[in-house]
């Protein structure tokens, strides 16, 4: 198997101290909250399978956008040449 | 011919076999920014079939598992931005409830919330680097950014969530 199967690429260099001491009660309230995926055990497992599924997803043809779709894009293309001032919060809320 | 040689040429059992050493592993990555199985299976799914879909374009001296995420990331950050206004992480990842008081569960349904209206480029960045513990390298390879550009809406979502929360009577 090639090295494009390992993990390389994928640095493990943490948030760095200061930052975790920074963010400490908030991560600490949020994880409180929402328990870490590691931490749920086999809750968080796959529980099955996905290649069937894969199989029929296949077989399936591509999704086709809806007209509606292009519609929205086309005015919100339209707005932003004719708004340039919208650009920055069309982006904000991307 | 190697596994990732095959799979960009097309072979349908070279990518049978990246989707059963990777399913679990993606699953549970979208499942970090979903929290939503039936979801997260969902999007696995998906994920691979775009990774299979794009195959020819694939370059087998590339990392096979960071693309993949990438492509998974994408549809995560899609389906949160899709689920907006602003649904609930809801707690059904975490079934055991605790026997809080009144005051707490007031408490983590107001983290639940504050977190759930971020804009879904900062939240998923907050769900990986606060919740998560995933370091800026690896989020930042997920999302297609730099590790300073996802320091940077780390700061940025802190920053909001803290205001939030404030707004919603937690002080952190």
């Amino acid at each position: 198997m090639s090295d494009g199967l390992k993990d390389g690429g994928l640095d493990k260099s943490t948030t760095s101290p200061l930052e975790k001491d920074k963010f400490g009660r908030l991560r600490e309230m949020l994880q409180e909250a929402l328990p870490p995926i590691d931490e749920l055990g086999s809750e968080a497992e796959l529980r099955c399978d996905l290649w069937p599924a894969m199989l029929r997803r296949l077989e399936q043809p591509a999704v086709r956008v809806p007209w509606f779709d292009w519609a929205l894009l086309a005015v919100s293309g339209a707005a932003t040449i004719l708004f340039p001032a919208l650009i920055p919060a069309l982006l904000y809320h991307l | 011919m190697e596994l990732l040689e095959r799979f960009a040429a097309g072979d349908l059992d070279a990518f049978e076999s990246l989707f059963r050493l990777y399913q679990s592993e993606l699953y549970r990555w979208v499942m970090r920014i979903v929290r939503d199985a039936a979801v997260a299976e969902e999007l696995t799914v998906e994920a691979f079939w775009r990774a299979h879909k794009a195959h020819a374009g694939f370059d087998p001296q590339n990392n096979f598992r960071a693309w993949l995420r990438r492509i998974a990331t994408n549809l995560a950050l899609d389906h949160l931005r899709k689920r907006r206004p602003y649904v609930e992480l809801a707690e059904d990842v975490a079934a055991e409830q605790k026997p809080d008081s009144a005051v707490q569960q007031q408490t983590r349904a107001a983290l639940r919330r504050a977190l759930a209206e971020l804009p879904p480029r900062l939240r998923i960045v907050a769900q990986l680097g606060l919740i998560e513990g995933q370091p800026y390298a690896e989020m930042a390879l997920a999302l297609g950014i730099s590790a300073g550009v996802a320091r940077t809406r780390m700061f940025r979502a802190v920053r909001l969530l803290r205001k939030k929360l404030q707004r919603l009577g937690v002080h952190p």
